[in-house]
């Protein structure tokens, strides 16, 4: 348990793990420390979208970031299946936001105008369509449902069996993971991190602290700062049903598995264990409306959770001038991003230096002053 | 596997089971009457297609979950039998709509 | 099936068993706005089910224990409660708004005390094959029994150990049913370890009872003891049933096992609304933390019956008896001065609990049967195996809910109704760790499955709204 490793990672959630696994495959040795049974988990509660459109409204850097993660996710689908035998189930072809009635349809078609006119945005072809475009799409869809935007590189995977993937391939790469040892402070010493847990000490030449909202606490002991806002969201999850819904949709999607998960909410509330019967009955009521079929559908669990989110909804990815190989990443979409976390970040931190060309934007500078980005990675 | 108590004086109930008449009792529930029927009732998980007919009997365990009047995942053990009810077992994924 | 008829009352009781009806018959009496909710067509949970509907009506084949409960049915009738059944209560938080489906439609009430007593449920029994058709709890076969007088008539074999299982052997053959053998699980080891409670086990009435039923099968039944491993077989359906008993393995043909190894505090609800659980060693499995007059760790939350501890039927009528004084001394002061004596009320619970330590020693069900190996199936809902349980300990899984994420135990319908035990032993024999440090699901409502349209009708708030439309 005290070891000496080329990095130790804080938080074994989907980032955290992305990137262990990623550093596994290049041949650095890994600690993974992170927290027990009950914790906040943000990868146990999300809604498994691989999602490119409307992202980056106001940071076009972010956009280009999301676009490249959508483009890199069949490697690391494959990947992970060659390694563990693990289909996580992505399915990549497009996905839409759908709108009842006419002012919402209104509304999404001025924030797509926004986002087309954005400079330096990438070319992701989110667009609008008309009710009858979308049923010839989604057949089972009901007249209240005035059109919505879709976007061709949208998707989603079975983000549990993703992070089992992760968890079983970073094992099989000999990647080290301290569970129910949170990390309580972080020191560098004679040329290496040293992270205090409740038992006993982990060194490392590296430190990433990928610990989601907690990395806010954690970064300035490193000399970093993570300003987080997170924000709850509720998800109510059916039965399992034939299968229905080709595409997913923000609100709405259909497992593998045949379940059907119906989000989400945004509340400036943060405990997880009590659920806002009246945002339940929102969400179904408008999954009803969309697709009135699944009125007799069994509605068998409902959760929360409280997302990872920056403060302004764009991810943060920085290295430390005072602590020379601290690191920091944290983000909202975990999911998405979880090829560029494997594959990008993992290299960059592996070879000592984050590439301003792709990450640069992220550094939490950006918080410094008033220069906060219009907009936000999440609505 | 069953057979009704010899005192057993309540009313009989007709009901269908896949479009079979079948002889329930009034008070019996949807459960009951199809495992005294002697037909085979045994459903099919929705997750790997197994055979399950009912464990407890009292609601907790959910192998019961059968179609009833056209709508899907009843749980049969808790449902009692009326004339005319129209029983189909359930097989695999919940039906689009049922 | 009528809808409640008021939104909120006093006292609401969750469960039509002895300690619901009880509760009710007490509160309702003391004049207190009271409903009780039931998910069955009829009162008497398990332990009196179907006692005024059943065809079994010669008294000496259900017995006098059964019987007496029409006392209790009918305090709880008389009392000036509403009664409701045909209820299923799928939501209960600490504010004390219990979400309730009645024929298809769901609705809110509201509350100034809860009573839960939804009682117990059979202990999972995970040997191999239990998930075959043909496999049932005894449970099972006594509802078929109380409430539709059916009794086996295939090859039948009842396994397992506990005082239920003599009763139910006994029943089956007074209607005429068959039974082929039984297989008794009680650990030889356990006799020596319930030899310190037996004085007053054999002082109380559960031991002339439990004698005479135990005689009465081992009259007609070969009955075998000492069994240390079970297993059903079969392609599709139960074929054949395998046993060690005394070294020797057995297989025998059967169309029908009952397995039985005493039941255990049905957790839901309480869990789902916050109430504190921790594991009872004695009786291996969730208990509530309760202080003397069943309230919880939930303000306005208590828990009565055997949901609070095994206890049995009489048991369960006197706690619910002084939980719903304890809810009258809170809500009417000056009546509840002039109801029957708490004190009274305690020593009448301490008389019906007499003998129970030996009957929990005793009937410990033994290690094996409760933590199955490899492909035996834990999660009957998502068919997960002791093996792949296993795996996800060793890739770091701390806990149940964490394995939720890798494997999808606790995600089904039954939320854990019947693998949640065997989920929290299983992980803590692998880790070495307490029951307690393992900890259980995290469960939260809905805890019965409701149609997405009932939750749809459910009342909408703007603030609600604007949290969920949004871009």
């Amino acid at each position: 348990m005290i070891g000496d490793y080329d990095v130790a990672i804080v938080g074994g959630g989907l980032l955290g793990s992305a990137i262990a696994w990623g550093l596994g495959r290049l041949g650095q040795s890994v600690a993974v420390l992170d927290e027990g049974d009950i914790a906040k988990r943000a990868s146990r509660a999300n809604f498994a979208l691989v999602w490119v459109q409307s992202k980056g409204l106001g940071m076009p850097a972010y956009t280009g970031w999301t676009v490249r993660a959508s483009k890199a996710w069949p490697t690391l689908n494959a990947e992970l299946k060659e390694q563990t035998g693990l289909d996580v189930a992505l399915q990549q072809n497009g996905g839409f936001h759908l709108t009842l009635g006419e002012v919402e349809y209104a509304q999404r078609t001025e924030l797509v105008a926004r986002m087309h006119n954005q400079v330096g945005a990438a070319d992701y072809r989110m667009e609008m369509l008309t009710a009858a475009e979308v049923k010839k799409m989604l057949p089972l869809i009901g007249p209240e449902v005035s059109g919505g935007s879709f976007c061709p590189f949208d998707g989603h995977v079975n983000s549990l069996r993703t992070f089992r993937a992760f968890h079983t391939a970073m094992k099989q790469l000999g990647v080290d993971y301290f569970p129910e040892q949170p990390v309580s402070s972080i020191a560098r010493e004679g040329g290496e991190f040293r992270l205090a847990t409740a038992r006993g000490e982990i060194r490392a030449a590296k430190v990433v602290l990928a610990a989601g909202n907690a990395n806010q606490t954690l970064a300035p002991m490193v000399g970093l700062s993570a300003p987080m806002g997170p924000t709850r969201g509720q998800i109510v999850v059916t039965e399992r049903t034939m299968p229905f819904l080709p595409h997913p949709l923000t609100t709405i999607r259909q497992t593998d598995e045949g379940t059907v998960m119906i989000g989400d909410s945004k509340e400036d509330e943060l405990d997880d264990r009590v659920l806002n019967q009246p945002i339940n009955a929102v969400m179904a009521d408008r999954a009803l409306r969309m697709f009135p079929h699944l009125a007799r559908l069994n509605v068998v669990r409902s959760w929360s959770g409280i997302r990872v989110m920056p403060r302004d909804g764009f991810p943060v990815y920085d290295q430390s001038e005072t602590h020379p190989g601290a690191f920091v990443a944290c983000c909202h979409s975990g999911v998405t991003l979880a090829s560029n976390h494997a594959f990008d970040i993992a290299g960059m931190i592996a070879r000592g230096a984050l590439e301003s060309e792709l990450v640069g934007a992220f550094s939490a500078r950006r918080f410094d002053g008033d220069a906060t980005p219009n907009g936000s990675g999440y609505y | 596997m069953f057979k009704r108590a010899d005192e057993d004086a309540r009313r009989p109930v007709t009901i269908h089971v896949e479009g079979i008449a079948v002889e329930a009792r009034e008070g019996d529930s949807v459960s009951a009457a199809l495992l005294a029927s002697g037909l085979d009732v045994r459903r099919t998980t929705a997750v790997s297609g197994a055979r399950r007919l009912p464990y407890c009997m009292m609601g907790v365990c959910f192998d019961c979950l059968v179609t009833i009047d056209g709508v899907g995942s009843r749980q049969g053990c808790l449902v009692p039998v009326t004339e005319g009810m129209q029983i189909e077992i359930q097989k695999g994924k919940r039906e689009i709509g049922r | 099936m009528t809808a409640p008829k008021r939104d909120h009352y006093d006292v609401v009781v969750i469960g039509a068993g002895p300690a619901g009806l009880a509760a009710t018959a007490t509160a309702a009496g003391a004049g207190l706005s009271t409903l009780l909710l039931d998910e069955n067509a009829g009162p008497g949970g398990q332990v009196w089910r179907a006692i005024d509907s059943t065809p079994v009506t010669t008294r000496a084949l259900l017995g006098a224990d059964y019987w007496s409960g029409a006392e209790t049915v009918q305090a709880a009738r008389t009392s000036g409660a509403e009664i409701i059944h045909r209820a299923t209560v799928w939501s209960l938080d600490r504010n004390l708004e219990i979400g309730v489906s009645i024929g298809g439609g769901s609705a809110f009430i509201g509350a100034d005390h809860v009573i839960i007593a939804t009682g117990a449920q059979e202990r999972p029994f995970p040997i191999p094959g239990w998930t075959l058709p043909g496999v049932m709890t005894a449970g099972a076969a006594q509802t078929m029994l109380k409430s539709s007088g059916l009794v086996p008539d295939g090859r039948t074999v009842i396994a397992g150990q506990g005082p239920l299982l003599w009763l139910l052997a006994a029943q089956i053959l007074r209607l005429g049913g068959r039974i082929d053998r039984v297989l008794d699980t009680t650990a030889r080891s356990n006799y020596l370890a319930a030899l310190p409670h037996a004085f007053a086990f054999m002082t109380s009435p559960y031991f002339a009872k439990g004698l005479a039923l135990m005689r009465e099968v081992r009259a007609k039944v070969p009955v075998i003891s000492g069994v240390t491993e079970l297993a059903a077989a079969g392609n599709g359906k139960l074929a054949s049933v395998s046993y060690v008993a005394g070294g020797q393995r057995e297989t025998v043909p059967a169309d029908l096992l009952l397995l039985h190894q005493g039941v255990v505090p049905n957790v839901n609800l309480a869990m789902a609304a916050g109430v504190d659980h921790r594991w009872d060693e004695l009786q291996l499995c969730w208990s509530p933390v309760l202080d003397a007059d069943g309230n919880t760790s939930v303000a306005g939350i208590a828990i009565a019956g055997d949901g609070a501890g095994i206890g049995g039927a009489q048991a369960a009528v006197y706690r619910g008896h002084i939980a719903a004084r304890a809810a009258t001394a809170k809500l009417a002061p000056t009546t509840a001065v002039k109801l029957e004596p708490m004190a009274g009320l305690r020593q009448k619970l301490a008389c019906a609990e007499r003998g129970r330590a030996f009957l929990d020693v005793l009937f410990q069900p033994a290690k094996q049967f409760r933590i199955p190996a490899d492909d035996t199936i834990v999660c009957r809902c998502e068919e997960v195996t002791a093996q792949e349980i296993l795996d996800s300990v060793k890739i770091g899984a701390t806990g149940p809910n964490q394995l939720k994420a890798y494997r999808r135990t606790g995600m089904g319908p039954c939320q854990g109704r019947l693998c949640g035990l065997t989920v929290t032993e299983l992980m803590a024999e692998a880790r070495g760790k307490t029951r307690d440090e393992i900890g259980y699901y995290r469960l939260r409502a809905p805890v019965k499955p409701i149609m997405l349209s009932e939750l749809a009708s459910l009342p909408q708030t703007d603030a609600a709204t604007q949290a969920v439309v949004r871009g």
